[in-house]
């Protein structure tokens, strides 16, 4: 291979799923993707490269960086999604969109406010009961998501779920810290 | 000078080429020294045959200091000037350490690290610290007889980014180069993963004489993973001995003690948490200075009382490292028991209990540390041979965050993230006209600034005026392989650049190292310019070997005037290395990796596209 292939196809800034060489769809087999994130991490990480000299050390770190960086986000059928559909032009804008169905957010605070009150009454089986429904629940918008992304190329309703997703995420992680808070 | 070879990547390293390298525990009760010698790892014993050298310094007045057994020897009759367990205030101030009223120190409390007063004069942790270094330092070059060209330390994995930065800073002051700061249960992992040939999910815990850890690792096909840790670095045997010495006092209704009665009662109860290991109940009998009697027995009921609650914090970081890991008990293979305060039955019983399963207890709960860590030192000292080749990923303990309106924690690096890491975080302007922005860099698991860690502050200048809000300024958070953070930040609307790197302040700087090299008692026979001179020659040549090399191998890729710029920078460096001119080496080195940095990146890229089509996956992959 002649050296100007190299200024040209570099993987360090393609998209995560072709750095690692993966299809870009949601729905991905969880041991293909840590297979290829070891495999790739065995090429480039810094200790593979000890022998070398600093300007190649620094080359090293900053492509463990960023093979870290991607399996972080494919890992998680969330931040997978969300990362996908902004590759598509579908951005669901987490942060600034906050426009959600009325019910939706109801149900939300119903829910946030019955964790906060088990948590300050130390109610363990309340908290455990909650987070098992919750993840349920996630695990369903996940597959959702498959279906939405991968089959029906419906990016905008895709995009919804995900703002939903990112609110349920959120409240799971405070159910942890609950549970955290209460179990001595 | 002549060339030498060095294998490729895949290719392993010729036996007369051993470079030595060793691995060392620096614990907070006792300290090891490990290296590989003919593929296997051994702890190195001193000249009469100890392995251990527990982690005591006295210092005495005429500024000489004793290390290990012969400054155990002066614990309680000097107490002021015999430091032990200086671990404990590595990257502390004086408000972090707990009992620190019954310590015998005189503290002096200074910014970032606290110091203690002694007859020799004001030490840091970090000199304390150096000076146990050195000794295994020694040892390691006594018995292997040649230069050491790096070590492998190992520090506690809930040891935040201070308390790192201060274990680099005591290895650099005891002249020892630095290859790798190693996670303990990472370090326990390899050991007794390479020497079982484990696969699937184990949990290290941990526990030592000043910290606990818990890791959670994914062992497969010569990569370990940690998936999640957790744990206390205030947490160990020094606790449970407390625990036991605050009893004697009770039961014994003794009225305020000297400092030589506390180190004695401490050491009584220490001896009497280790008798317990193996009996049912131990007697504790001390006469005391102002001539009151202690005496009592402390019986496995009362020990397992008294000490419960501190057996449950190791339980619930253990639920905690799970949760953080997505596995429940069912998924784990195996739990491996580290650290000397394990062989405390109540700690293998509640363990057992946790888990649902024996915890494993094969390998020497006080050597296993250091032999992973000498395994890691000899594989980055370039020693890999084929067929025994690992990787291992490890992530960082802590979250890192920033500091926003109203004193709130900003997260930019969650916990148990696998380093190398690197996050950006955008921030604006909250006044019309601000021009400047102060960067506040915290570390902890807490929504608030005032109970997380301080690692840094820092000003951002010359951001154009603007109004509020519209300004950004992104912040970048790196954290590097040995879990060390470092931050830049820019404002980037206007292309202005203002651009700052900052090493957390808590550390010391390199001039400050400088000075205390220069006065370093150890250091005092050797001409530190001399040394300075000598690593750099090393590592000029280090470069020369690296770069000759990767020329052999992937020469195709560079164009002929590439190659003639990267051969003339190499003559250059060659022509000089053996000069004892230091900047001119060092004005060589620089031009050499500035000329070699377009082949470098075409050769990572070469690399991994290579292992995509060329090879198949499995070949590859370790």
């Amino acid at each position: 291979m002649s050296f100007e292939n190299f200024v040209s196809g570099s993987r360090f800034s393609a998209d995560h799923f072709a750095l690692l060489d993966l299809p870009r769809q949601q729905g991905l087999d969880s041991a293909e993707l840590d297979r290829r994130f070891r495999h790739m991490q065995a090429l480039v990480h810094p200790d593979r490269h000890v022998q070398a000299g600093d300007v190649q050390q620094r080359l090293a770190m900053q492509w463990a960086t960023r093979v870290n960086e991607a399996y972080q986000v494919l890992k998680s059928p969330g931040q997978r999604a969300l990362y996908l559909l902004t590759l598509l032009g579908f951005d669901p804008q987490v942060e600034s969109n906050t426009a959600m169905p009325i019910a939706f957010l109801m149900q939300q605070m119903e829910f946030r406010e019955e964790v906060m009150a088990a948590r300050a009454a130390s109610d363990e089986v309340f908290l455990d009961a909650a987070h098992a429904t919750l993840q349920r629940d996630i695990i369903e918008a996940h597959q959702q998501l498959i279906t939405l992304i991968d089959h029906q190329h419906d990016y905008k309703a895709a995009a919804e779920l995900v703002r939903k997703l990112m609110f349920q995420e959120k409240l799971l992680h405070e159910i942890n810290d609950a549970l955290e808070a209460v179990t001595p | 000078m002549a060339l030498l070879q060095i294998a490729e990547p895949d290719e392993s390293v010729a036996p007369h080429q051993h470079r030595l390298a060793i691995g060392i525990d620096l614990g907070t009760t006792n300290s090891l020294v490990a290296t590989v010698r003919s593929g296997m790892s051994v702890v190195l014993s001193d000249e009469k045959g100890h392995p251990l050298l527990p982690s005591v310094v006295r210092y005495s007045a005429d500024g000489k200091a004793d290390v290990g057994y012969a400054a155990e020897f002066w614990k309680s009759l000097d107490p002021k000037n015999t430091i032990v367990s200086v671990k404990r205030f590595m990257g502390r101030g004086h408000a972090d350490i707990a009992h620190s009223e019954t310590l015998p120190y005189d503290f002096v409390d200074a910014e970032g690290m606290v110091k203690i007063r002694t007859v020799a004069g004001i030490k840091s942790p970090v000199e304390i610290s150096a000076e146990i270094l050195n000794i295994l330092r020694l040892r390691g070059e006594t018995s292997l007889g040649g230069e050491i060209i790096g070590a492998v330390i190992t520090v506690p994995a809930y040891f935040d980014d201070a308390q790192r930065q201060a274990t680099k800073d005591a290895a650099q002051l005891a002249g020892l180069n630095v290859l790798r700061l190693l996670n303990e249960p990472t370090a326990a992992a390899i050991a007794y993963g390479l020497d079982n040939a484990a696969e699937g999910v184990y949990a290290i815990f941990d526990l030592g004489g000043g910290t606990f850890d818990i890791s959670i690792l994914r062992l497969a096909k010569g990569i370990f993973e940690v998936l999640a840790t957790g744990g206390d670095s205030a947490l160990g045997g020094d606790d449970f001995d407390h625990r036991v010495f605050c009893w004697i006092i009770e039961q014994a209704g003794l009225k305020p003690l000297t400092l030589n009665d506390t180190r004695l009662l401490q050491g009584h109860a220490r001896e009497a948490k280790e008798y317990l290991s193996q009996h049912g109940e131990a007697p504790i009998t001390v006469k005391l200075s102002s001539g009151e009697y202690v005496d009592l027995v402390l019986t496995t009921d009362i020990f397992t009382e008294i000490t419960r609650t501190l057996v449950q914090k190791t339980l619930s970081a253990t639920k905690k490292a799970l949760r953080d890991a997505g596995l429940t008990v069912a998924e784990v293979r195996g739990v491996v028991m580290v650290g000397g305060s394990t062989r405390m039955p109540q700690i293998q019983r509640a363990v057992g209990e946790l888990f649902k399963q024996e915890p494993l207890n094969n390998l020497d709960p006080d050597k296993v540390v250091a032999l992973g860590a000498a395994m890691q030192a000899n594989l980055l000292a370039g020693n890999r041979a084929a067929g025994d080749d690992w990787l291992l990923l490890d992530v960082i303990p802590l979250s890192l965050g920033l500091e926003t309106m109203g004193g709130l924690v900003e997260k930019v690096i969650p916990r148990n993230s696998t380093i190398p890491v690197a996050r950006a975080q955008e921030f604006t302007t909250f006044k019309d006209g601000q021009t400047a922005m102060s960067v506040h860099v915290v570390q902890g698991e807490r929504d608030l600034v005032s109970v997380c860690r301080s690692l840094a502050r820092f000003e951002l200048r010359g951001i154009p005026p603007m109004v509020a809000g519209a300004a950004r300024i992104r912040v970048t958070f790196q954290v590097d392989a040995d879990g060390l953070l470092s931050v830049s930040a820019r404002e980037q609307t206007t292309g202005h650049e203002a651009r700052i790197e900052v090493k957390p302040s808590y550390g010391l700087t390199d001039n400050e190292i400088a000075e205390m090299l220069k006065d370093s008692f150890s250091h005092a026979r050797e001409d530190a310019s001399l040394r300075a001179l000598r690593e750099l020659q090393v590592e000029a040549r280090r470069l020369l070997e690296a770069i000759h090399s990767a020329l052999i191998g992937s020469a195709e890729i560079l164009s002929l005037e590439e190659r003639a710029h990267i051969d003339a920078a190499m003559l250059q460096l060659q022509n000089v290395v053996d000069s004892d001119d230091r900047p001119v080496i060092d004005a060589a080195m620089n031009a050499l990796s500035d000329a070699t940095n377009t082949f470098a990146a075409r050769r990572m890229d070469q690399s991994v596209q290579q292992a995509f089509t060329g090879k198949n996956i499995d070949q590859i992959t370790l």
